[in-house]
């Protein structure tokens, strides 16, 4: 046992699969002086590596998860400890043969070769179980299964080898130690009962102890320990016959949520059906009081009875026999988090305190390298937005949140869940001054960042009528066939976007995250964070990229210049904590910038369409002309007597402003704009026409769709005419980006036939593969696939629109190609290239 | 052959056993439930001696209701019937647990007609182990009793049984008519693992439920401890040659030098 060293440059604590790929990868990057804890011995420290059932299907609809994946993959093939014995997930009923159809979409866009195949041939790659019951298969022939305890004792090896680990194992974490630090404490020290160590990083990898040991510093890592049963069933002389750990392919019976895998001589039956079994990170027991490990908790055999039955009636040949016993059965533990995903990134609450947590087996290792990666540059090279930890709110990271959304998405572990599913748990959380009101006309709230936002309104019906006499394309007011192409949908959207063209329309937009930056260092910091240039008059709205220091989208934002030393940051709800976490995480150290969160302090409505100018001089007495208060300005104006900073900009095309107020007086400007804005016919409009029908129209970008750390301006279309002199984060990466040709370029596309084989109405919904008219997969020379980033109608160009980056070649306005979807290629043609809106490409209504 | 196999719900516990705050029970949170090694050796080896000469096979538990659980797990290797005696959740000493099973044994008896060859039990309890449950119940039935069994022999021509129990100098053998008891101990027989089957079939069984009075006894638990942990401590006797004195006296210590 090696002794601790008093100070280490990084501690790592937990030595699972992740742990360990962080030291490797750490270690590779030069970081020397590691220290790698765990309570448990090795190599099993009793946590969930050393019980999990190790198989890794590489298809996921998340474009993030599927990327981490293949990473891993080719990691545990490097060490040698991955096996290939291809896997099928198979269909039991109708629906999730069109989830299948919807995988193999998923499995295109993410490069992976895979198929649909028969039930006959599902018989012919696994021989035992009963092909009566399945009605399809969608076979992977790289899945795999790893050995990650293997992979982990390796990759110590070869960060000890560099010199630049020391392991510790049987080490309990007492405390973690932090010093006051400007914004946030910064990490000091790892108290352990085999002695303290100095240092300035830790990485709690600890799984499903996580929470409990990142507390210990004062942040928080929002999962919940939960179970997944597993059972070992055998001996099973045909599996035994074959002498490997597995030959046959691993099978997925997704619609009962179960998986069955060969083992050596057993089969391995786990499930994802039973009811959410979840557990505290402070009552998981200790490895001495386990009877098997901490983390294989007693087996709970009445939870498993229906499943076990579904098993063995699939699998009947090999398992309804006498002498076939259940070997080994345990409640394992497992993480799950609000929304499922990865909880990774330094904590927003501690600097220097990182999260590698709630990361499965098949992820393991591509968490570890980008964990590396993003703490040596600052940045990884797969864009992690959906796992970075910063981007849950305070409100979602309580434990009664996290339990209520666990309780909610276990079942979903192998669900069909649609693209824009809502939760229906721990709601409604924030709620704007508006929210009665919208309530009263029958809004359909969708949550971002824990904000109940209207997506569409029922009031608004009758327009669905009224707007179809001048619809460029009609049909869009009207339902769409298909269950699944209509499902958290409403033509109700494509009518208040009609409106809004017409006439004017309101839009609820207090979600947006809002911080207010003062001080003497101000310009100078945001100057460092922004692209665009920031030193411009007061009263001028800036809209800049924020990149990463690899010159990928950090976020886009826009910056308004309140006075010489103040500025506001407003941006998208759906990424406000991340924002928050990223300017906060770069304020200088001195007390030349405050920055502060004043988003729960304001509200905002959005008042757009030719209307929009009459709406407005209707209640101020401020001169709202155009030559007053032009387009891309800000000002303080009275409105009836509320005090409103308006800001003459768009998202969707059309004149009008953003009304941001006291969110106390919210209330009272809703009413007033709404009577102001009767004689004009104004309607209230959801998100559905500002973040999709009115932003595709435009070509607008949106974060986490278009923008992210993979792509980079000059591919979005958002490169600046001139590079400014400021050093700002990324500045490198893009100056070297505006320096050739894109490898891609943003294009928006038209579906110029929505019609099936069977003649019905489709339409894609986002994230589906672009491909030639031949069928073929694009990919450009970097090796990204081209897929749909967006997509919605646009009711006013009267052609449904789909975003995709296109390498040059493609990219190109009139280019025919096609988009798969659901099992059928629809033919698209690229109506612009590059970010020229299809609607008004001058902005004359939006700037007239 | 009708075979009856008593059996206890005890917990299945890790290398250490945590104690209840007021140190009067196993602390049972993280913990499943399960019967004791000896007791899935009675069970295994009555469901082999109805298979090989006909007959059922009864378990029998006395305990809370939550007993049902270990009754299943029997039912799902094989047994035939179950019988669950509800005492509740607190716990019987020997004497109450064997004035339960004496009543339960003969309500099955007179009012089931129910009629038992060989009636077995684990040698000891996997938690309170006081040896004497079994002795106690077969005395009380008039029934000639062999602990520590490991090997049993049927001649149903004959109507006997020979037991077979290792001791210190050999084996001793037993014989006995028919019908008869036994205490019998670990390593009888390897237990088979429940078939998927079996544990479908389990979970659809009725379970019979016997109401018995349980008389209050003399027996008094007064607390439990733990021992003081014994840690194993590693000693770096030195480095190099210079450790060699060192490394001589552990090694005469032991007595292998």
């Amino acid at each position: 046992m090696s002794s601790l060293p008093q100070r280490a440059d990084v501690v790592v604590i937990g030595a699972g699969i992740v742990g360990n790929s962080i030291v490797h990868h750490l270690a590779d990057r030069g970081w020397r002086n590691i220290v790698l804890l765990d309570k448990g011995p090795l190599p099993d420290p009793g946590g969930s590596t050393g019980h999990a059932s190790n198989f890794i299907f590489p298809v996921d609809h998340s474009k993030e998860i599927t990327a981490l994946t293949l990473d891993s993959m080719r990691q545990y093939e490097k060490f040698g400890t991955l096996t290939t014995c291809g896997g099928i997930e198979i269909a039991r009923t109708e629906d999730r043969v069109q989830e299948l159809r919807r995988r193999m979409s998923s499995a295109t866009s993410w490069g992976i070769p895979s198929e649909l195949i028969s039930p006959q041939q599902v018989g012919e790659l696994m021989p035992f179980l009963d092909t009566r019951l399945v009605r399809a298969g969608f076979w992977t022939p790289s899945a795999a299964v790893v050995d990650p305890l293997q992979t982990g004792v390796l990759m110590r090896q070869h960060a000890h080898e560099l010199g630049a680990l020391t392991v510790s194992a049987s080490t309990e974490v007492l405390g973690i130690d932090t010093t006051p630090g400007r914004p946030r404490p910064v990490v000091a020290r790892v108290r352990t009962d085999r002695g303290d160590i100095e240092t300035d990083h830790v990485v709690v990898a600890c799984g499903v102890w996580s929470p409990r040991i990142a507390r210990m510093a004062g942040a928080r890592i929002p999962l919940t320990p939960a179970v997944h049963q597993m059972i070992d069933v055998g001996p099973i002389p045909e599996l035994a016959a074959t002498g490997q750990e597995i030959a046959y392919p691993i099978v997925r019976d997704m619609d009962p949520l179960m998986y069955e895998r060969q083992s050596g001589a057993d089969l391995e039956i786990g499930s994802y059906a039973h009811r959410p079994i979840l557990h505290d990170p402070d009552d998981i027991p200790s490895i001495e009081a386990s009877a098997l490990s901490p983390t294989q908790l007693p087996f709970t055999q009445e939870d498993f009875d229906p499943q076990m039955a579904t098993a063995l009636e699939l699998f009947a040949p090999i398992l309804d026999r006498e002498d076939v016993g259940v070997r080994h059965a345990i409640n394992g533990l497992l993480s799950i988090t609000p929304d499922a995903g990865p909880l990774l990134g330094e904590t927003p609450e501690v600097q220097g305190l990182w999260s590698a947590a709630a990361v499965w087996i098949k992820e393991g290792p591509g968490v570890g390298r980008m964990i590396a990666e993003w703490m040596t540059h600052g940045s990884s090279e797969i864009d992690l937005h959906g796992a970075d930890i910063t981007r849950f709110y305070p409100h979602q990271r309580t434990r009664s949140h996290v339990l209520a959304r666990a309780n909610e998405g276990f079942n979903k572990t192998y669900g069909i869940v649609h693209p824009r599913e809502q939760w229906a748990s721990s709601r409604p959380q924030r709620r704007s001054p508006f929210y009665e009101r919208e309530q009263e006309l029958g809004a359909q709230f969708f949550e971002a960042g824990g904000w109940e936002r209207p997506q569409w309104y029922e009031s608004n019906r009758p327009l669905l009528e009224e707007m179809a006499e001048n619809a460029p394309a009609p049909e869009m007011l009207t339902d769409r066939p298909y269950e699944w192409d209509r499902r958290w949908w409403s033509p109700i959207t494509n009518a208040e976007h009609l409106a809004m063209r017409q006439r004017v329309a309101m839009i609820d937009l207090s979600a947006f995250a809002q911080f207010e930056v003062v001080g003497p260092g101000a310009l100078d910091y945001l100057e460092t964070m922004a692209v665009a240039r920031i030193d411009r008059p007061t009263g001028r709205m800036i809209y800049t990229p924020v990149l990463a220091p690899n010159g990928g989208f950090r976020s886009d934002l826009t910056i308004v210049r309140l006075g010489d030393d103040e500025f506001r940051i407003i941006t998208g709800g759906a990424d406000g904590a991340r924002d928050l976490a990223w300017f906060t995480a770069h304020l200088p150290g001195d007390a030349s910038v405050t920055l502060t969160d004043i988003t729960s302090a304001t509200c905002t409505v959005g008042l757009w369409g030719p209307r929009a100018r009459d709406v407005l001089a209707a209640v101020t007495e401020e001169d709202v002309s155009n030559d007053a208060f032009a387009f891309g300005t800000v000002r303080p104006i009275t409105v009836d007597t509320i005090p409103v900073l308006a800001a003459r900009i768009s998202y969707v095309g059309d004149l009008g402003w953003e009304l941001h107020a006291p969110a106390e007086l919210g209330r009272r400007l809703w009413d007033v704009i709404e009577e102001a804005g009767r004689p004009h016919g104004i309607v209230p409009a959801g998100i559905g026409v500002y973040g999709t029908t009115g932003r595709l129209e435009k070509g607008y970008r949106l974060m986490g769709a278009e923008l992210e750390v993979e792509y980079d301006p000059v591919e979005a279309g958002l490169a600046l005419p001139k590079v400014k002199d400021h050093d700002f984060i990324g500045r490198e990466a893009y100056v070297r980006a505006r320096g050739h040709e894109p490898a891609a370029t943003l294009c928006t596309l038209t579906v110029d036939d929505h019609r099936d084989a069977t003649g019905v109405r489709r339409y894609p919904q986002g994230g589906e593969p672009v491909l030639t008219t031949s069928g073929e997969r694009i990919v450009d020379r970097k090796g990204r696939g081209s897929y749909v980033t967006s997509a919605g109608a646009g009711p006013s160009v009267g052609a449904y629109l789909l975003m995709a980056y296109l390498p040059p070649e493609h990219a190109v306005e009139g280019t025919a190609l096609t988009v798969g979807y659901m099992g059928e290629r629809l033919p698209v043609t690229v109506a612009r290239a590059g970010r020229t809106p299809l609607f008004d490409p001058d902005d004359t209504r939006m700037k007239g | 052959m009708n075979v009856l196999v008593c059996v206890k719900r005890v917990p299945g516990t890790g290398s250490t056993i945590l104690l209840t705050d007021d140190g009067m029970d196993v602390d049972t949170r993280h913990l499943g439930f399960t019967i004791g090694p000896h007791e899935e050796c009675a069970v295994e080896e009555a469901i082999r001696i109805a298979a090989d000469h006909g007959g059922q096979v009864t378990v029998l538990t006395v305990g809370p209701a939550e007993a049902a659980e270990q009754l299943r797990d029997a039912l799902s290797m094989g047994a035939d019937h179950a019988v669950l005696v509800d005492t509740g959740p607190g716990e019987l000493d020997p004497e109450a647990t064997a004035d339960a099973l004496v009543q339960a044994v003969r309500q099955l008896q007179d009012e089931a007609g129910a009629r038992f060859d060989l009636v077995l039990f684990g040698n000891e309890s996997a938690d309170a182990g006081h040896y004497q449950v079994g002795v106690r119940v077969a005395c009380e039935l008039g029934l000639p009793m062999v602990g520590g069994v490991k090997g049993v022999e049927l001649d149903t021509d004959a109507g006997t049984v020979r037991w077979r129990r290792p001791v210190a100098a050999g084996v001793e053998v037993y014989e006995s008519s028919l019908p008869a008891a036994a205490g019998v101990a670990e390593g009888l027989n390897l237990p088979r693992y429940p078939s998927m089957r079996g544990r479908l079939r389990a979970m659809k069984a009725v379970i019979t439920t016997l109401h018995v009075d349980v008389a209050p006894s003399g027996l008094r638990k007064t607390g439990l401890r733990r021992p003081a942990e014994e840690r194993p401590a590693t000693v770096v006797l030195g480095s190099g040659a210079d450790s060699a004195g060192a490394v001589v006296d552990v090694l005469e210590e032991l007595g292998v030098a």
